[in-house]
This record gives structure tokens, C-alpha cells and sequence, in this order.
């Protein structure tokens, strides 16, 4: 990856805020920028609004004032649930969004097969997503935004009904991913540790209306050494977040 | 069958005398009591209507033509076979008549709730009409249908239409609008067209509700084409009819041994579009019966 293409921003949020239309403010003067590279974690107490920023992110809703501004069309979107369609395989699962787009029936095999591969379910194509545990379905659903080629990832807390080994395990597969394919990532969690362990910059938020409170850089390199979770600066870098993350709330 | 009932049910009875039971014997005895639990019951019950049955049949005396002994349904009726011969071709021209009908209601039911499904305020123009069809007496339009369509097949078929198309309608349109959320805006932010969700998201998720309104309406067509047997005698009336003309004739083995046959036509229909169902979508969907 050259320099350049190393700070070439993604995404760009000036001064965005949101109020439903019952007046529920959701944001408020939100800055905030993806460049390539980087893995941008939000987290915040739940209902402050992370879920919004990412949907005025996607495009899926319009900000009510500011600019959101998204430099790429190669979206990947992770949604909280799976979401896979539950009579397609495994397979036919992760070829959809090529099959949106037109893609030819070759291409978005071999596409697909590369994903599967990429996300280690490789031998589980032609099975129904009934018979796939929580973790695979996740699997699945990455797999099925891979193969779109996505500049940036958007994260809206996949691996929140996930168990903690699960979840562990993915976090380490989605660094995997990051760093193989070189996308920038936008993720929202509520966990403090998954955000320091994933990310390059975390972000804090505090609850309604949301705003950004704190940004903390995460000097720890790629890829993560999963026993880095246990050291001395991991653990201060979880107290300050967590602590920035209780000051915004109160 | 008295005998082979007393047995089974003795078995849970005998069972729980044997306090200090090593487990193996009370995990036979279990399993045996669950058979019991399961088809004692019923059976019990068809015993006892049977049992009354007779006795009423023997009471009635000479006039238990109003009543016939049970076994005299099979050898006058089922094991006669002139009558055999009429109620076959009835369920048949009935059973014809209903899934022609049914096949209308399915095409009506289905595009009239994609329609809705589309836009709100079509769904909203449309919607009370289904209701209200669905609480118009069918029994009452009858004679409307029969003094403008004619008394032979197509009226049979217009009231069968009628009665099924509400189930297909309002499950359809329930089917549809069940997409999950999160479904429809993986789709949108792909830039889907409309025909596209429809298609490849909505359809399929509504199947499952789509072929248990198939079942309800299947079910439905039947009353429908035997309801078009009573009211519309020309062409070829079906099992309706045959009904009818026993009843008058008062030859009651004849007349419960056809109304025993609509009844399985009823039921055999109800659970081959049960099992159609389950071929279909089984796979993915769980209908959550045993």
C-alpha cells in the first residue's frame, strides 16, 4: 500500500447531526473521518446514536444537517443479525450482492468461493443457514460484503450476540481480513476491549444526544497479538476509554 | 378393538405397581405409555361414540334409517358398488370443480396482495374489500351467482373462488410484509429495483404463509364446491348432490356412507397441500408441527 492511497479519506462527516422526525435528536456535530487504512471503532452506551452514524454513513438515511460524505461506492455493510436469506446455501448466500449488481454466474462463483475460502468456510457451501452455528452465520455474512471488493467496511456491532470465544475468534479473523484485504473499517460496538483490540483509532460517544467526546489513537501494531489483551498498556488504554466512555454518560 | 383397548391401557396402569423397577423396565413402560398417551385417547373416544351410536341405532328401532348401524354404512354403502361407483365419480367432479376453484383463488389472492404489498395506499383501498368479502354469508350471494352465471359448472367454480380467496389474500399479503428490516435494506443499499425485492426477497419469504393459506383455502374450496352441489344441479353436480338425493331418499346408510367420502376428501386435500408445502419450503422453514 502506497502512502497515498494510505491517506485517501473515505469518509468524511462535517458537522452532522440528526433529529427524527418526533424530535428524538440522535446526533449532534458530529467530525469525524475513514481514511484508507485505518479502523475506526465507535463505541458508546446504547441508544446514543452509533447505529444512526453508521446508516448516514451507508447512505440507508439522510442526515438532517451537515454533510456526510462517502468517497467510494464499494460499501460493505455488516448488520447486526446475519441476515442471510434463510433458503439460499451458504453459497448462493454470499453470491447475492454480485447476483444486485449483475454480475455474471462464473464470476460471482469464483467470487464467491473466494470468499468462502477467505472466511474459513470453505466445505460448508451447500449448507442451509439453519444448519450454521451463530459464528458461521457471521462468517457468512462477511463473506457474502467480501465479495463486493469494499473500500470500506461498516460494522454495525456483528458480533454483539456472539459468545466471547466466538467473537474473540473473529475479531482475529476480521484483523486477518483488514490487513489482506486493505479496507478501511467504520465499527460500532459497545465493548471497550473489542474496540482497543480491532482498531487503529477508537471513538467515544456519549448518550443523547450523541456526540463525539473523545478520540484515542491505538499505537499497538498490525496484526494484533492476541495475548496483547492481557498487557499492562492494553489494559490502561481499556481504563482511559472506559473512563472517557463513563464521563461522556453522566 | 374393545379387547386391544382394554390392554393398552392396562399396561400404565400395571406399570407404576412396581416401585422398586430396575430403570431399563421403566423406560419400556414409559415408552409403552407414551403409545397410550397418544393414540389411547382418540381411540377411547371413537369407542364410546361408537358404542352410543349403536345403542341409539338399536333403540330407534324401526325407524334407524335415521341412525344405521355403523357396519351397515360399509355393507349397504361403501361395499355396494352402485354407490360406490356415484360417490366416486361425485368426489371427483367435486374434488375437480374445488381445485379449479381454488387454483382462481390462489392467482386472485396472490396478485391482489402483491398489489397491496406494493404501495400503502393501494394496500389501504384494497384491504377493507377482502375483509368485507371475507364477512359477506357466502350462503347468501348464492342465488345472486346461480341467477347471473347459470346453475352448471362455472357458478360451482364462482363460489368456490369466493370462499378460499380470503385466506390466500390476507396470508399472502402478511408473508410479504414480514421481511425482516435489516433483509430489505441489504437489498436497497445494493440499489435493488422493486421487482428485484419482490422477487428474490419478498416472494420467498412470504412462501411459507402463502402455503398455509393454500391449505385453509383448499380446505374452503371443498365446502365451496359441495355448497355450488346443492344450489347448482345442472351439468355435472358432484358429491353435493348425491347427498342431497340420498337424503331425500331416505336411504341413510347410502347417505352417511357420502358423507363420510366428502369428509376424507376434505381432509386428504387439507394434507396433501399440508405436504406440499413441506416439499416446498420444508427445507429452510420450520412449520413447527410434529
Amino acid at each position: 500500500m502506497t502512502t497515498q492511497t494510505m491517506n485517501r479519506t473515505l469518509l468524511d462527516f462535517t458537522d452532522v447531526a440528526m433529529t427524527f422526525p418526533d424530535g428524538t435528536v440522535a446526533l449532534s456535530g458530529v467530525n469525524l473521518t475513514v481514511k484508507a487504512g485505518e479502523f475506526v471503532t465507535v463505541v458508546g452506551p446504547s441508544g446514543c446514536g452509533k447505529s444512526t452514524l453508521l446508516r448516514i454513513a451507508s447512505g440507508l438515511e439522510k442526515a438532517s444537517h451537515g454533510v456526510a460524505e462517502l468517497s467510494t461506492d464499494r460499501i460493505g455493510y455488516v448488520f447486526q443479525d446475519a441476515t442471510l436469506l434463510p433458503w439460499r446455501t451458504v453459497e448462493s448466500n454470499v453470491e447475492l450482492l454480485a447476483e444486485l449488481h449483475g454480475t455474471g454466474k462464473s464470476e460471482r462463483r469464483d467470487k464467491a468461493k473466494e470468499a468462502i475460502d477467505l472466511v474459513g468456510l470453505g466445505g460448508f457451501e451447500k449448507h442451509l443457514p439453519k444448519a450454521l452455528s451463530g459464528g458461521m452465520k457471521m462468517r457468512t455474512s462477511l463473506a457474502r460484503s467480501l465479495t463486493l471488493d469494499p473500500e470500506i467496511f461498516l460494522f454495525d456491532e456483528p458480533f454483539g450476540a456472539l459468545d466471547e470465544i466466538t467473537r474473540e475468534r473473529l475479531n482475529d479473523e476480521l484483523i486477518r481480513l483488514f490487513i489482506e484485504k486493505q479496507f478501511a473499517g467504520l465499527f460500532i460496538t459497545h465493548s471497550v476491549s473489542e474496540a482497543v483490540y480491532l482498531s487503529t483509532k477508537v471513538i467515544v460517544m456519549s448518550g443523547r444526544p450523541g456526540k463525539i467526546v473523545d478520540t484515542f489513537d491505538v499505537p499497538f501494531p498490525m496484526p494484533r497479538d492476541p495475548d496483547i489483551r492481557f498487557t499492562g498498556e492494553f489494559a490502561e488504554l481499556v481504563g482511559e476509554v472506559s473512563h472517557a466512555l463513563r464521563e461522556g454518560h453522566s | 378393538m374393545t379387547d386391544s383397548l382394554t390392554e393398552t391401557v392396562a399396561a400404565p396402569v400395571t406399570a407404576p405397581t412396581v416401585p422398586t423397577a430396575a430403570p431399563p423396565t421403566l423406560s419400556i413402560a414409559r415408552r409403552g405409555r407414551n403409545r397410550v398417551q397418544t393414540y389411547g385417547p382418540p381411540l377411547l373416544v371413537l369407542g364410546g361414540i361408537l358404542a352410543v351410536w349403536y345403542i341409539v341405532s338399536a333403540l330407534l328401532g324401526r325407524r334407524n334409517f335415521l341412525l344405521p348401524f355403523p357396519h351397515k354404512i360399509f355393507t349397504e354403502g361403501f361395499f355396494n358398488l352402485g354407490v360406490l361407483t356415484d360417490i366416486g365419480e361425485g368426489l371427483y367432479r367435486t374434488g375437480f370443480v374445488a381445485l379449479v376453484g381454488l387454483a382462481i383463488a390462489m392467482i386472485i389472492g396472490i396478485v391482489w396482495a402483491i398489489a397491496m404489498s406494493q404501495a400503502r395506499w393501494i394496500e389501504r383501498s384494497l384491504f377493507p374489500y377482502a375483509v368485507i368479502l371475507q364477512c359477506i354469508p357466502i350462503l347468501a350471494l348464492v342465488p345472486l351467482i346461480g341467477f347471473w352465471f347459470g346453475y352448471a359448472f362455472f357458478p360451482r367454480v364462482v363460489v368456490c373462488v369466493m370462499i378460499a380467496l380470503f385466506p390466500m389474500v390476507s396470508n399472502t399479503l402478511f408473508g410479504l410484509q414480514s421481511v425482516d428490516r435489516a433483509q430489505r435494506e441489504l437489498f436497497k443499499l445494493q440499489g435493488a429495483s422493486r421487482w428485484t425485492v419482490l422477487t428474490k426477497l419478498e416472494f420467498p419469504t412470504a412462501l411459507p404463509a402463502i402455503f398455509a393459506g393454500m391449505r385453509i383455502s383448499a380446505g374452503l374450496a371443498i365446502v365451496g364446491a359441495i355448497v355450488g352441489d346443492f344450489f347448482f344441479r345442472r351439468g355435472q353436480p358432484g358429491i353435493g348432490a348425491l347427498i342431497s338425493n340420498y337424503q331425500s331418499r331416505v336411504q341413510g346408510p347410502e347417505l352417511f356412507a357420502s358423507i363420510i367420502s366428502a369428509s376424507l376428501l376434505g381432509v386428504v386435500i387439507f394434507a396433501i397441500f399440508g405436504w406440499l408445502g413441506k416439499r416446498a419450503v420444508g427445507k429452510w422453514y420450520d412449520f413447527g408441527e410434529r
